[in-house]
């Protein structure tokens, strides 16, 4: 996906740069509304992220023009300020989500996730590999003329051998990307999430290879 | 505030009391001018009787000698029915008339007018004389002429003049206390609409008084503006400093939150990454308190001056729900809301009820287990009752009563990041809707049931 | 009637060596049970009131009235000089009864029925007043045929004096000086008109013949003896002509003295309740016309006085005070004596 960020604070605005490259997608950073409004208007974007407090103006104003002008692009606003009270008058502005500074990456991608589905999804999220097609948006499977619907770790896990078929991934790096930081887990629970992508997808033609000693990966069946 | 005295009441008896002293001065004064001027009349009509009868003395042989004129006595029956009596005596020897009438005890010059009151028969007398010398200057006879009257016409009249001078006095006090009611009411109309357009002011309204007062209200309106405005920008600042403060906090936070799961994502050596683990955790956990301490001071600040709004509780509900659906959804939890086909109208603060259902929400998620149900669900009976129960851990019994109190957590809760203001908080909201917070055991099994009950 | 009068007897016995002033007569009228004994002392006659008290007595059964008739100048005495105990006084002799009263010989009391009755005939709720009787003249029909007759003091004088050999000796009024009603009416005349002393000459000259009482006077007129009479007590002569012939009443234009008979409760009055039911009684006279016809005592009525504006009430007050003055009173019937005494 690709992501405008808005925000003015450089080093935060560089990590979460980073730290969203490392889940492959594409972020360009703005450290003004004005750097924004030039963004938007040379490139599509999926997602912005958007700062209330800025140098040059309130991202509130932002987010009513970026509305009165029908842009679609959906917007989640950050914001380090105090939860609830702010949250209804964004909402009502025209955000369409809401998170609060600072925040896990992985709700932060669950937000961006409901967002887009909220939105009806964009086609070109869809992945295929070998006849079988993973529906983002719809968090479903598609193969053969069957529809298997994924819960969401499920989804999740099944989005990163999407990512990369064939590549190994460590029980280690999968469990970063399915458990949040908050929870205790071993490497245990990640056996029992492939174990049940491998029910998922039987009958397809991608299966679910496990490479003793490294990890799984994805390959054709 | 116990109010000390009603300055109407006492604006109201200092009037009247003026009232009164003015009344009954004017009663005294009518009274004794009038009875002053009824008693001078006696006295003339009783000296001018006097007066004709010396005129009709005459020298007579050597003597004295009268004619009684008719009109002396005749004209002090034209006022009143007194009894009259008279004494004519020269040279001490009575000549006609009453002679067991006391004669004058005044000063003995001729041409002299003496006026006594007496008394006589038993009856209280006013008695004019008369002194004339009468005859030639070698046989000079020193005449007394008395007329005397009983006092009883001038008992009536004094009868009549006290009655209405009472009368008149009692009508001018009542006028003058009706007055003086008005009056007071008067003088304090403008000071009940100052408090009027103070008092109709919504919670949030801090601006200056504009009604008009008069001068007296003046300095009063003028440090009431004063002090409002100081007010305001006391409360401008306190939410300012709020959103300052977690600016201040979270930014740098989020800075380092970010760059510590860039860090995890690179490293490989597990204890590296678990020493990452760890501080993520911590700033996960300062976050989080910073964050409930924050909503906590607003809920706090709110509830001073909370909106009574008309709002529908089913939607605000499900509203707020779905905002946590994405959260859950990270650890595979379902989150189903049952309130109902109608809307629940409530009238409360929209935003203090969506903190506290924010909070209660998001201490469910945090205590349930992944692949597990939260029902949430708003029942209208007496009360409302919105109910938010959880497949986790429960609390232990022990624990239900003081869940509540500020910084309190479960004695089970050692491993999840949290600060134990969220259900502090909730119960400050319900608190704040005449309501209450009830901790109970999920009653369909295992786990929690947090209940937020807001009276109709 | 006999035992009334028996009755009488024995109270004057008894109260002859007590009462030291002159009674004329005394009637007692028991009751039968007496719960009650009502004493009054009058100057009216026995025959002219009789009918009042009896329809009184009938009023208030159980109440005996002893009546006790006097001249009005002993009337005086008992009561100013000799604090004889009577319930109740009646005199028509308005001067004295107005000084016992001036003195503080009387006892107040607000009638209820005074509503009726003229401002003037209650004085200090001391003096009732329940008859009006004019002072008139009196002609014989043999003298003076009808429409001959004088209608004013002046064409009276006039006539006497155009005729003095015809009235010589035949005109008569009250010796002043004996007669309280004679001396009442003489000092309201003199107060009144000019006229009354220039007659006063004229009778005097004519040789006027004097009188004590009303009922002489009448009878002589009626007989013929004397032309006509001045002043006479009206009520008696109406009351005379009924039985009588050959007078008439003449009530002159200019102005008629009325002399009003008054009633007054002593202050030694013992049987106080009784004397208030008795003047309360006699204040309503005006509405028991049978009883004012029996008695011949005419109520007071103010219609009368709207009817003819002649008729001057003589006024209760002080002014009634200064012909009983001594000297005053000598100056007068020297005067008096003057005109009409001449030789």
């Amino acid at each position: 996906m690709r992501f405008l960020l808005i925000e003015d604070n450089q080093k935060l605005s560089s990590a979460v740069a980073e730290r969203l490259h490392l889940d492959g997608h594409a972020v360009d950073c703005a450290d003004t509304l004005n750097a924004a409004s030039a963004c938007i208007a040379v490139a599509d974007y999926d997602l912005i992220l958007l700062d209330i407090m800025l140098p040059d103006g309130d991202g509130r104003d932002f987010l009513e023009q970026h509305r009165q002008a029908k842009n679609r692009t959906p917007i989640i606003v950050t914001t380090a300020r105090s939860a609830v009270s702010d949250r209804v008058g964004l909402l009502d502005l025209g955000a369409d989500d809401y998170i609060t500074k600072p925040f896990d990456f992985s709700e932060l991608e669950a937000r961006c996730r409901a967002v887009l589905r909220r939105q009806g999804g964009a086609a070109d999220n869809n992945k295929s590999f070998c006849g079988t097609v993973l529906d983002s948006a719809a968090a479903e499977l598609r193969f053969a003329d069957k529809q298997v619907s994924l819960r969401n770790r499920e989804l999740r896990l099944m989005e990163v051998f999407f990512a990369a078929p064939g590549q190994i991934f460590s029980k280690s790096h999968l469990l970063d990307r399915l458990f949040s930081f908050a929870e205790d887990v071993s490497e245990n629970a990640i056996e029992v999430y492939v174990g049940r992508l491998r029910k998922r997808l039987d009958g397809a033609d991608i299966t679910i290879e496990t490479v003793r000693g490294l990890g799984y990966r994805m390959v054709a069946a | 505030m116990t109010p000390q005295g009603s300055i109407r009441r006492r604006l109201f008896f200092q009037l009247a009391g003026v009232a009164a002293v003015l009344s009954l001065t004017f009663f005294f004064v009518v009274r004794s001018v009038a009875e002053r001027a009824a008693e001078g009349t006696q006295d003339e009509i009783l000296a001018a009787s006097a007066t004709a009868i010396a005129d009709s003395l005459r020298s007579e042989n050597g003597g004295v000698t009268l004619d009684l004129p008719y009109s002396a006595l005749s004209m002090l029956g034209s006022v009143s029915e007194d009894r009259v009596f008279y004494r004519v005596t020269a040279d001490g020897k009575t000549l006609t008339g009453y002679d067991d009438l006391p004669l004058p005890t005044g000063g003995r010059q001729t041409g002299q007018t003496i006026v006594e009151t007496l008394t006589y028969r038993g009856d209280e007398l006013r008695a004019v004389s008369v002194l004339r010398p009468l005859g030639s200057f070698s046989a000079q006879q020193d005449v007394v002429v008395t007329v005397a009257q009983t006092r009883e016409g001038l008992e009536a009249i004094s009868r009549r003049i006290t009655a209405t001078a009472t009368a008149v006095g009692g009508g001018f006090f009542l006028l003058a206390t009706a007055l003086s009611l008005w009056a007071a009411r008067t003088a304090l109309a403008p000071l009940e609409r100052l408090t009027g357009a103070v008092t109709r002011r919504g919670p949030k309204d801090l601006r200056p008084v504009d009604a008009i007062a008069p001068a007296e209200l003046v300095p009063l309106v003028t440090a009431l503006n004063g002090f409002m405005s100081r007010l305001r920008a006391s409360l401008l600042r306190t939410e300012d400093f709020i959103a300052e403060a977690a600016h201040r906090v979270r930014t740098p936070l989020a800075t380092v939150r970010a760059q510590a799961e860039v860090t995890h994502r690179k490293l490989n050596k597990p204890e590296h990454k678990q020493a990452i683990r760890e501080m993520i955790r911590a700033i996960d956990e300062s976050s989080r308190s910073a964050g409930q301490m924050l909503d906590h001071a607003m809920v706090t600040f709110r509830t001073d001056s909370m909106d009574r709004d008309a709002l529908d509780l089913s939607a605000l509900t499900r509203e707020t729900c779905s905002q946590l659906v994405p959260t859950a959804d990270l650890k595979d939890i379902s989150i189903t809301t049952d309130c109902g086909p109608d809307p629940v109208p409530f009238e409360g603060d929209r935003i203090l009820l969506q903190a506290a259902l924010l909070n209660i929400l998001d201490n469910a998620i945090k205590y349930s287990p992944a692949d597990s149900h939260i029902s949430v669900s708003l029942r209208t009976r007496e009360d409302l009752i919105l109910s938010v129960a959880d497949e986790g851990r429960g609390f232990d019994d022990l624990d239900l009563p003081r869940l509540a109190n500020r910084y309190q957590r479960g004695s089970n809760t050692g491993d999840i990041v949290g600060s134990g203001l969220g259900l502090t908080i909730a119960s400050d909201v319900a608190g704040a809707h005449g309501g209450r917070l009830i901790i109970a055991q999920n009653p369909k099994g295992v786990g929690a049931c947090v209940s937020l009950v807001l009276p109709h | 009637m006999r035992i009334a009068c028996l009755a009488a007897l024995i109270w004057v016995a008894q109260a002859a060596v007590a009462v030291a002033f002159d009674a004329e007569d005394h009637v007692d009228y028991p009751a039968s049970p007496e719960t009650a004994v009502l004493r009054v002392i009058s100057t009216a006659d026995q025959s002219v009131f009789e009918p009042i008290l009896l329809a009184f007595q009938a009023r208030n059964p159980g109440l005996s009235v002893q009546y006790t008739i006097t001249s009005t100048t002993e009337l005086m005495r008992a009561i100013q000089d000799e604090d004889a105990v009577f319930d109740l006084a009646i005199s028509s002799a308005m001067d004295l009864q107005t000084k016992l009263a001036n003195d503080g010989f009387a006892r107040r009391f607000s009638p209820t029925v005074a509503d009726g009755l003229p401002s003037w005939a209650i004085w200090r709720d001391q003096l009732f007043a329940f008859t009006q009787e004019p002072a008139v003249l009196l002609v014989s029909d043999a003298d003076f045929p009808p429409g001959t007759e004088p209608r004013s003091r002046e064409a009276l004088i006039a006539t006497l004096r155009e005729n003095p050999d015809r009235f010589r000796g035949r005109v008569g009024t009250y010796d002043v000086r004996t007669s309280g009603f004679g001396y009442l009416m003489a000092t309201q005349d003199s107060r009144n008109s000019e006229a009354f002393w220039r007659l006063m000459e004229v009778m005097g000259r004519l040789d006027a013949q004097l009188y004590c009482c009303s009922g002489a006077m009448i009878r002589d007129v009626a007989a013929g003896d004397l032309a006509l009479a001045y002043n006479v007590l009206g009520s008696y002569a109406a009351a005379q002509q009924a039985e009588v012939d050959g007078f008439r009443i003449v009530e002159l234009d200019d102005y008629v003295n009325v002399m009003l008979r008054t009633a007054l409760i002593p202050t030694t009055a013992e049987n106080v309740d009784g004397a208030q039911k008795m003047v309360t009684f006699l204040l309503s006279l005006q509405r028991q016309p049978d009883v004012t016809t029996a008695a011949g005592l005419p109520a007071i009525d103010p219609a009368s006085f709207q009817a003819n504006t002649a008729l001057r009430p003589i006024r209760f007050g002080p002014g009634l005070l200064v012909f009983l003055d001594q000297l005053r009173r000598q100056n007068f019937l020297r005067n008096w004596e003057g005109s009409l005494v001449q030789e």
